[in-house]
């Protein structure tokens, strides 16, 4: 099985700790990213992305690989239903490197099932995340694409 | 911002866009291979993406590997088009409230 590898790169006017807090902490995420993160971010500890309302809709679940705040997070990252299939698995690893005084974060996602849905939703995923995320860090308002995705619903 | 629309504003740069699409994480050589351009050229067009952040470059190993980087061009969508596509969404809107009270 082909494995699909992909690399996003965003460079965010703000200091590296402002970024880490901003992937961790679930309050932030619920504001730029649509669901909360929520772990206690130690190497070996699960970790979820679920939705804010009372049940709790859980989207994405994995394992923390390798945590060095505020400039490595690697987490495993799968649906649900694959939690314990481990060859559905794939990886995300988050890099934070000042660069003058700009932050460059890195979003590698590898291990990715070739043409698997997880695949073509992270592609359209990751850079409307990352876009939200540069805006939210830098005016302190992120874009609204997941409120306009509640309105289409609607 | 003015780096990237420069950046898409040639053929050949969006084509190599197209390309790592295709197929993500290319060697120079790799892209070269459908390109009907030279070496020098293409290193070029890639050093003038990668300032312009919409490729990124992965080392694995001694191989310089160029991945696509759709995240500036997201924020020009949120900046440029998605504002203006909001009022439009609202006429055609209005447009067929009119037209199905008109058939009834």
């Amino acid at each position: 099985m082909n494995k699909a590898k992909f690399v996003y790169v965003v460079y965010i006017a703000t200091t590296p700790e402002k970024v880490w807090q901003a992937l961790v902490d679930g309050e932030v995420t619920h504001l730029y990213w649509g669901h909360q993160n929520v772990s206690d971010w130690k190497v070996g500890s699960r970790w979820q992305h679920q939705s804010v309302d009372a049940d709790h809709d859980v989207k994405i679940v994995g394992r923390v690989l390798e945590s060095a705040p505020p400039r490595r997070l690697a987490l495993s990252w799968a649906r649900p239903d694959d939690a314990a299939n481990e060859s559905k698995h794939s990886r995300v690893l988050f890099e934070i490197e000042p660069v003058n005084d700009m932050v460059k974060l890195t979003v590698s996602h590898t291990e990715l099932e070739d043409g698997s849905d997880m695949q073509h939703g992270i592609t359209e995923g990751w850079p409307r995340v990352l876009s939200s995320l540069k805006s939210y860090l830098e005016t302190g308002k992120a874009l609204d694409t997941w409120a306009m995705k509640k309105t289409q619903r609607a | 911002m003015d780096q990237v629309f420069k950046a898409l504003a040639d053929p050949s740069r969006r084509k190599l866009l197209d390309q790592l699409f295709e197929e993500n994480g290319q060697t120079l050589t790799e892209l070269c291979s459908d390109l009907d351009m030279t070496r020098q050229a293409v290193t070029q067009h890639l050093a003038v993406l990668e300032s312009a952040n919409l490729i990124s470059i992965q080392w694995q190993g001694r191989e310089k590997l160029h991945y696509l980087n759709p995240v500036p061009i997201h924020e020009a969508f949120e900046r440029w088009i998605r504002k203006f596509e909001v009022p439009r969404l609202r006429a055609l809107g209005a447009l067929r409230q009119r037209l199905e009270r008109g058939r009834k």
